[in-house]
Order: structure tokens, then sequence, then C-alpha cells
């Protein structure tokens, strides 16, 4: 780096930046067709929240690795009162409601309940001394953390997250080293548990989507639509789209949900599977530095939280992408950076900020 | 046994993160990969598909109805044309909130409680997919008014198209008859889109449906850039609708509602005809629906007072009326009795009663005609003539010449119900009733009663064929290459002797002499007719037989009438038939309305200004009629209960035209059985009105 530029500045991350930027940017080229070729309602709040939240991210980095370290298992518990809180509050005022309001901040916690499980099982297995690995102490206490919010959040009901907290939690527990026989185990009793939750567990409507899922033709009118129309919006994009602005799909409203979890079907009309690409490479990219971060890093939490985050994020974009495609149930996990809504946009870019403080410090240390 | 734990040193676990983390980073790729692979496969390998739903999501295509081909009179008058026409319809299946649509649409269109009723019937059975219509032929304003709401009333279809429009109305409802929307079964059987298409219309009866492939045209179609909502982004490409084409009659628009007119109030049909060439140029049958209403759809309250009025409105009289001929028949068995060698100056003695065996035939004069020759057995309509010659030369030998004449004979003209009646012979009877051919048989059938049975239309070309000589063939459709008429195979002799009989009966104080025309050089020539349907006791005759107006309408004789005009040179023919006539009101009796309906093909002033002096004795003309019939009956009933449309039934063919024409039949058919069985009392002969004088005495006979 030339002297012009100040250390701290020179010291980020720049092509990982870039590409979030360019991915961010993408998602507000795309929502700015959704909106039929309009600034507003989505560009402009979803634009200002990016640079927020991506200047944030940038000021998080600056946070010491220490500090998360200790802090993980508060943050951990801060987010699990503010879960029950959010379920009571729903018990009160009947529905289900998943966000606690702030003046003009709305807050999900199940949403950061995502990071915070990550971080306090990289907190555990880095506590936990290597010999006690492979024993029975080294599981439960893992299974408690995740089991908590993941019932919790899965009684809101929402699936797709409850889900999603396991399987960041799960990650960490694999990259902890817990034998593999476990997970396979773990497979094996999920394969058997499925048709059983299928039966008693899941609610009318989440049972509906799974059937419809599986056969979305059944119901082409009423939840399979969904389904049928956004593969309908990427198959008819062909290999570079119909040209910007001329998305059918999207601009006749047949496509639901075309700003929000079915952005991507919005963007394949336009772009083409061209635009699918560069997408999901860039994501992959990002998703790769943040692996990449965790193998470098020395220090056990920093190596097990780095590669969590990272899978977390890899797992926002291909439930969503799988869900789009047809290759999943609606479930109502959005893409990250590119729908609209602050929530995940959030989340990946905490992600990110601590990520990028975690490089920063492996960095420093290795300048030692 | 338990394995002991493998000890995990620090080194190792590090080993093993990064044994993981790789194979983790090599999963995801290996997902991106997959996902990327599946995008490739819908994009690239599915791409066609896709792209045709989309572009199915995209573009609705809507069907124009095809403009339905005009049919118009010999000089192209238009007998049935199209006018634009706004209408609303509803698509059950896009319908959201079914009653807060349909009240909106109430307050648009000011619709009333029985529209409303009928359609929440036909809603709750169509089959959802099938428009359902609200209003048709609606105003600019209020078609207007729903056209700007369409976006927030989903399932609401305003369109613009044609609607059928006839401009004589009644007068040619049986002729063309009318247009209606497809059913479901019709369209379960092509499965045409157009069939559901709002506006679509197709034949339902008479012309209208048998030239249906000929009118109906080649639709167009509009294809439009819609969302899902239905709402409309922009046109695309419109193909126009190709015309149906025009269909040219050989009717007289003029005539055809001149003669309907002049029919009054009376239940019958006229038929007129070219006499040189077999063109029909009237087909009437009165009393009549409104092709235009039916049109636009048959209120239940409309249908069932069709259905319940005795003039049978509903039947095409010219076609599906059988009628005992009566006397009409005499200058057909005329020209038999000629043809069998039957010298025309044989004169036969009528003392007014003839006997066969135990059974006693009448004739119409009380007290007989005296001695008659041919000439004056037509001319007097004498009945006693009659029996005696059939007696003599056996009716086997007159039928052939009846079938000749055009009598129980089937034209090929395109209506789809027809009725062709019966000439008898030994043979038919055999055949029918497995018994041998009676004296009596031959009796009855000679004044055209007992088994025989003719339709008006017949009836007409048997004038035509009496007029003209010729082999005429009826035709409806103008065709400028229809070949000539052959000369029939009788003797011209023949045929002058029973003109001169026809002349007679009208010219020179025969029974028909209220039909003499009033145009100068212009002489008919024709024959009158009753046909009596019921039977009467010789008690009633001892007593003195009924007079027609002391009878109930269904008992009363028929009144049938034959004739063509100008005598020397025969240019046009023409029948009428009046059912339950009885000749009780002089200007509604046949010879009369056959005159003014001759007068007006050869002067048109004369003959509408003698109907305009006449029309408001009995009530007006047809429309005035028919409305004030219709206000009648509104006030008089309550609305039936709202049943799913009319759309499946034709007129012609309705339960009330069946029943019409059974009932008739039975009782020809009794009435013959009755004399044929030979042990019954006797004949009554036809009770032919003698002549002029005779008639004053009946009850309602008018002055001119």
């Amino acid at each position: 780096m030339s002297g012009f530029v100040p250390a701290p500045l020179a010291a980020l991350p720049w092509r990982v930046l870039l590409l979030v930027a360019g991915i961010g940017g993408f998602g507000l080229i795309v929502l700015y067709s959704a909106a039929g070729g309009s600034l507003t309602p989505w560009v402009v709040p979803q634009g200002a929240r990016f640079l927020v939240f991506l200047a944030g991210s940038v000021v998080l980095s600056r946070v010491p690795l220490d500090w998360w370290k200790r802090s993980a298992f508060w943050i951990y518990a801060v987010i699990l009162v503010l879960l029950v809180l959010v379920e009571l509050l729903g018990a009160v005022r009947g529905g289900s409601q998943r966000w606690l309001g702030f003046g003009p901040l709305r807050i999900q916690p199940s949403e950061l309940m995502k990071l915070a499980i990550v971080l306090a099982c990289a907190r555990f297995y880095a506590l936990l001394p290597a010999t006690e690995t492979r024993r029975f102490a080294a599981l439960w206490p893992a299974a408690v953390l995740i089991g908590l919010p993941a019932l919790i959040v899965m009684a809101q009901p929402d699936l797709g997250t409850g889900l999603m907290i396991c399987a960041g939690g799960a990650t960490v527990m694999f990259l902890a080293g817990i034998p593999l026989r476990l997970f396979v185990g773990g497979a094996l009793a999920a394969a058997v548990a499925i048709p059983v939750a299928f039966e008693y567990v899941l609610h009318d409507y989440q049972r509906h989507r799974v059937l419809i899922f599986l056969d979305p033709e059944s119901d082409p009118l009423g939840s399979g639509y969904h389904i049928s129309q956004s593969k309908i919006a990427i198959g008819s994009g062909g290999i570079f789209g119909k040209g910007f602005l001329n998305g059918t799909q999207s601009h006749l409203d047949y496509l639901p949900e075309g700003h929000t979890d079915f952005v991507f079907a919005t963007m394949a009309e336009e772009w083409g599977l061209a635009g699918g690409a560069f997408l999901i490479i860039a994501f992959l990219l990002v998703i790769r530095w943040g692996v990449n971060v965790g193998v470098r890093a020395e220090d056990r939490f920093a190596k097990l939280a780095a590669a969590g985050l990272a899978t977390t994020m890899f797992f926002y974009m291909a439930i969503n992408l799988m869900m789009v495609m047809g290759l999943a149930p609606v479930v109502g996990i959005p893409l990250p950076l590119v729908s609209f809504g602050g929530s995940a946009q959030m989340t990946v870019l905490i992600s990110l900020g601590i990520l990028m403080g975690i490089d920063r410090s492996s960095k420093l240390r290795q300048r030692w | 046994m338990a394995r002991p734990p493998r000890v995990m040193t620090e080194a190792a676990q590090a080993y093993s993160f990064s044994r993981r983390a790789w194979l983790l980073g090599a999963g995801q790729i290996g997902l991106g990969g997959l996902l990327i692979g599946r995008m490739g496969y819908l994009a690239i390998t599915q791409n066609e598909h896709y792209n045709l739903l989309s572009e199915r999501n995209r573009v609705s295509m809507t069907m124009i109805p095809p403009r339905r081909g005009w049919i118009v009179d010999r000089h192209g008058q238009p007998i049935a044309s199209n006018r634009t026409d706004f209408r609303v319809d509803v698509i059950p299946d896009r319908l959201e909130d079914k009653d807060r649509t349909l009240a909106r649409l109430r307050a648009l269109l000011g619709l009333d409680d029985e529209e409303v009723a009928q359609i929440e019937a036909e809603l709750k059975h169509s089959p959802g997919f099938r428009p359902v219509e609200i209003a048709e032929n609606i105003d600019w304003d209020r078609f207007a008014a729903v056209q700007v709401r369409q976006p927030e009333l989903p399932g609401v279809a305003p369109s613009r198209g044609f609607a059928r429009h006839y401009p004589q109305g009644a007068a040619v409802a049986h002729l063309i008859g009318y247009v209606g929307a497809a059913t479901a079964e019709q369209y379960k059987k092509v499965r045409d889109p157009l069939y559901l298409t709002p506006g679509f219309k197709l034949g339902k009866d008479g012309l209208e449906k048998t030239m249906e492939p000929l009118l109906r045209g080649t639709a167009g179609a509009k294809r439009v850039e819609v969302t899902a909502r239905g709402k409309l982004v922009k046109e695309l490409a419109t193909r126009p609708d190709v015309p149906g084409r025009t269909l040219r009659l050989t009717i007289d628009a003029g005539l055809q509602e001149y003669a309907a007119r002049r029919l009054g109030t009376n239940s019958g049909s006229c038929v007129v005809f070219d006499c040189t060439n077999g063109e029909m140029l009237a087909m009437v049958s009165m009393p009549a629906y409104d092709p235009n209403s039916f049109s636009e759809g048959i209120s239940q309250l409309e249908w069932k007072m069709l259905s319940e009025n005795d003039h049978v409105p509903l039947m095409n009289k010219v076609t599906q009326g059988l009628y005992p001929p009566g006397s009409t028949v005499k200058p057909m068995n005329g020209l038999a009795l000629l043809a069998a060698g039957v010298d025309p100056h044989d004169r036969v003695f009528c003392s007014g009663a003839f006997q066969v065996g135990t059974g006693v035939w009448h004739c119409h004069k009380r007290h007989g005609h005296g001695p008659l020759d041919l000439k004056n057995a037509i001319m007097q309509s004498c009945d006693i003539y009659f029996y005696e010659m059939a007696r003599r030369v056996g009716y086997d030998k007159i039928a052939p010449v009846a079938r000749a004449l055009g009598l129980g004979q089937k034209f090929d003209l395109p209506f789809a119900t027809q009725r062709y009646g019966t000439v008898p012979d030994s043979e038919w009877k055999k055949r029918k009733y497995k018994t041998e051919w009676k004296v009596a048989d031959a009796i009855n059938a000679s004044i055209g009663q007992g088994y025989v049975l003719a339709n008006p239309l017949q009836l007409a070309v048997m004038a035509s064929r009496l007029g003209s000589g010729l082999q005429l063939q009826p035709t409806l459709i103008r065709d400028p290459f229809k070949p000539r008429a052959e000369p029939m195979a009788i003797d011209p002799e023949h045929f002058r002797l029973i003109r001169e009989a026809m002349y007679g009966v009208v010219n020179a104080g025969g029974t028909g002499g209220v039909a003499r025309m009033l145009v100068p050089g212009v002489a008919i020539a024709g024959k009158t007719g009753t046909a009596q349907v019921r039977h009467i006791s010789p008690a009633e005759r001892r007593s003195g037989v009924l007079k027609n107006g002391q009878l109930p309408f269904k008992l009363r004789d028929h009144a049938l009438f034959v004739c063509f005009a100008p005598y020397d040179n025969p240019r046009y023919a023409a029948a009428v038939v009046l059912e339950h006539n009885g000749h009780t009101v002089r200007n509604l009796d046949t010879p009369m309305i056959g005159r003014d309906i001759m007068t007006y093909l050869f002067d048109r002033e004369r003959a509408l200004k003698s109907l305009a002096e006449v029309e408001p004795t009995w009530g007006g003309d047809i429309r005035t009629r028919m409305a004030a019939e219709a206000a009648a009956y509104r006030a008089a009933h309550a609305p039936p209960p709202p049943q799913p449309d009319l759309d499946d039934v034709a007129a012609t063919g309705s339960d009330a035209v069946a029943a019409a024409t059974d009932a008739s039949n039975a009782t020809a058919e009794a009435q013959a059985a009755d004399t044929a069985a030979g042990g019954g009392p006797a004949r009554s002969g036809s009770p032919e009105p003698d002549s002029e004088n005779d008639r004053g005495g009946d009850a309602g006979a008018g002055r001119e």
C-alpha cells in the first residue's frame, strides 16, 4: 500500500469490502427494477441502511477480539432474554410477533441469535480443554445452548430461522472436533424424526408448504404459486436475461414477494444465468474469505467463530436460493444484502465486521 | 468393551480444525456449484418451457366474436342485421366478493329484483369458467360507469360487441329463428373457446340455426398484456374477425311483414310463392315471439306466457302445423278425376245427404245443391259430388295426384323441424293400421278430412303447381342458377278446366266471392276450405249444428284458403291457414286475408291503405298487441321462481309445440277412426259456408 493512505484504512480487506459492496449495489439495481424503475419505495431506504451498516461493520472491525471472547455468553444471554420477551409480548398481544420496537428501531432477536449462537458455541469449545472434546461433557452444554433458542424460535413459529440457529451451532460443533459418527447418527435421527415432526410438530400451514414444495403444480394458484412463478421467472430469463427493467413476471405482479424473499427470481429474470452466477460466485468468494480467516487465526475462539459466521452467511444464501429454485420448501429466509429488509442485512454485515476484526487481529499477531 | 477415548491434544485439534474447515469449504463450493447447475437447468434446458409459461402469464388472449352474416331479403333489405352493443358479463371463477360485486353492478346498471334473482340463479348453476350475462344492450353512460371501475371489480367483464337485430321483429320470428349464447353441452362438444366468449351467440332456431356455418364467420383475437390481477397494461397485436357471409333469401321482407300484420289476431300461417320459379316470397306463422328479445335471453315470464298461449306462438305453423286440408283439395281431386277419365260434364245429384251402407254423409249445404258437374262442384264446394266420384274411381287413383301436387311431400328447406302430413291410400292403411281400406275412408279423404293431413307449405306448393302447371320446387335461399321447373305430366287441358273452376270460386258466384280482387285487370283464382275438428252427433244435427261463435276456441273449425293470381297468367300463389278461425269475423277470415296479401303484390298502396283502416279494429299492429298482451300477463302472474337460463331450448322444439301438434293430430285421427269404423254415425261433410249471403248469419260477422 502506498503511503498516501492512512495505515488503518490500508489494513482493511478491500477486496472483500468491494465484493460486498458489489453484491449490495447489484441488489439495489434489482430493487430499482422491482419497483418498476423507481428509487422509491425500496432503493433509498435499503441503500441508506446498507451504507450505515457497512460503515458500522468497519467500525465493528476495530472492536478487539478479546472483547467478543469475553462477551460471547453475555450477548447470547441478552438475546435469549429478548427472545423470551418477544414470545411473552406476542402472547399478550395475540398473534405471532417476531420483533421488538426501540423507538424507530425494530430488532428481531431471532435474527441476532444466528450470530450469538455461533459466538457462544465457539466460546464454549474454546474454553473446553482439548482432552474433553470426545466426552459427553463436550456435548450437552452445546446442545442446551442451541436447543433453548431454537425451540423458542420454532415455537414462534419460524421454522426457517430455528433451523438456521441449529445449523449454525452444529457447524461450530463440527469444526470443534466432535466425533463425526455423532453427526452421521444425528442425520439418521433427523431422518426418523422428520416424518414424526411433520405429523405432530409442524403447523398446518407449514405442513402445507412442505407438501406444496414436494409437488408445486398440485396447487398452482395457492401456495404452490410462489414456487411455480419463481421457477418461471428464473427459467424464462435464459442465459443473459430479458434485460434490465424488462422482466414481466415481476413487473406484472405474477411473482409474489419479488423484492424480498424472491428477489433472486426478479434478478434472474432480467439478468439471466449470468447475473445469477455472478451473485453466487461473489457470495462464495466472501464466504471462502471468511472461512480462511478462521483457518489463518491462531486463537481457537477466533477460528471457530470466523468459520461459523462465514457458514451462517452461506446458509442464508443456500437456503434462500434452494427455496427460490424449487429445491426446498418456502421457509421465509431472505437473500442477505439483496432482499429488501434490514434484519438479514444487519446480521450479515455484523458478521462481516467481526470477521474483519478477527482478520485484523491475526494480521497484527503475524506482524509481531 | 468400551474403547478408551482417544486423547485429543491441542495440536491434533488444530489439525482437525483445518481439515474440517477445508471439508466445509469444499461442501459450500459444491453446493454453490449445484445451485448454479440447477439455475442453468432451469434457464437453459427448460428455457423454452418457462418462456412459454411466462408468455402465457403475460399475454391474455381474448377472442373477438365474429360479426354474424346478415340475412337480407330478395331486394337486399335486412331481415337480420347487427347493431353495436355494450354489455357486461361476470366470470364466476374470477369473482372475489360475489355479493359486493353484484350490489355494485346493481347500483351502476340499475338492475331490478327479477334480473338480480335471475343472475344469482345462473351464477349458482354456472360452470365457473363460463361468463354469466349481467346486462346487454346498455347505453354508453352505464357501460362507461362499469368500465372505469373494472380494476376494483375483479371478475366483471364489460365489453363492446354486436347484437343481432331483426327489424321486422315477430313477423320474421319463425322464418329466421333467433340466436343465443352457447350452452355448456355445446361447449363440451366442440371445446372451442369462442363458445365461452361473452357476446358470442349462435343460431338457436330457424334459419339462424340451420345456416349457422355460413353466417358465423371466423373469430378475431385481441392480445393484451395483463397483470396478475387482470389489469390491462397494453394492447399487443390484434387479429380482426372475419364476418360471416350474407345470406340472401327469396323472401320479400315487405310482403312478409304485411302478411304477418294482415293475419291479425288469428293463430295462423301464410305462405306465398312466385309461380314462375318456386321462390318463397313470404312464410309467416303468427302469433310469434319477438326474436330480438329472445336473442337477448328469454325471461322466465316471457317463456311461460308464450308456452301457455293457446295460439301457440312458439310453433312454426308453416312447417310444423298439420291440418286436414278440407275443401282446398277439391281442385286437386278434380285433376285426379279428369286423369281417371271422369267426364267433366257428368253430373251428380246433391240432395244434402249421402248414404253408403249404414253410414250417412252430409253436404255442408243442408238441403243439397241439386245436380252439379265438376266445375260447379268445385265452385260450390259440393261434398256429395266428391263423395260419389271418390267412391266411383277409388282413392288410390286420387292419392298419386295429391302427392304430385306436393301433399305429403318433404321439401328441401333449411328448417330443423318439418312435419310432412299424410296422403292416405289402401297400401298406407294396411301398413299403418293392418286393416283394409274402406269406402268410408275414401269418402272422408275426398273432402280433405279423415286421414289426410297437410302443412301450409304443402298447400301453397299445391296452389303454385295448380296455377303454373310446373313441377315447382320451393326455395328460400336465393340461387340465381336455379334450374327452370319442368312442366308437370298432366294434360294442360285438365289444368285449364280446374283453373276455370277456381276462377269461378272467387269471381263467378262460388264460395270464395269475398276474395275478389279490387285491382283492375287482376283476377284471383282460389279455393276455400274448412276443416272440422270435432264430431257432430246426430242429435246435434237434428237440433241444428252449433255455430262456431258458440264454441270454445279449440273446437272451432280451421279456415283455409289457397289461391293464385292473376288467373289468366299466374304469377303468385298463396295458402292461408287459420287455426280454429271458425269464419267468425269476416275481415279476419281466409278469403279476405288471401285477397289482401295478393293485392299487396299488385298494388302495394291500396293494400297498405286498407290494412291501416282495419288494423285498429283488432287492437293495432303486432308490436302494440304483443306489448299489451305481455303487460296483461305480467299483471296477472307473479314472476316464476328463477331457473337457469333457457338457452338450451329452441322455440319450435319446445314442449308447448309438441303438445299442440300432438293434440291436433289426435283429434284428426280420432275422427278418421270414428267414421272409418263403419258402424259409427254419419260424418258431417265439410262445414263449408255456402256463399257470401249465407255467412251473414254467423255471429260477429262484419261488413267491409
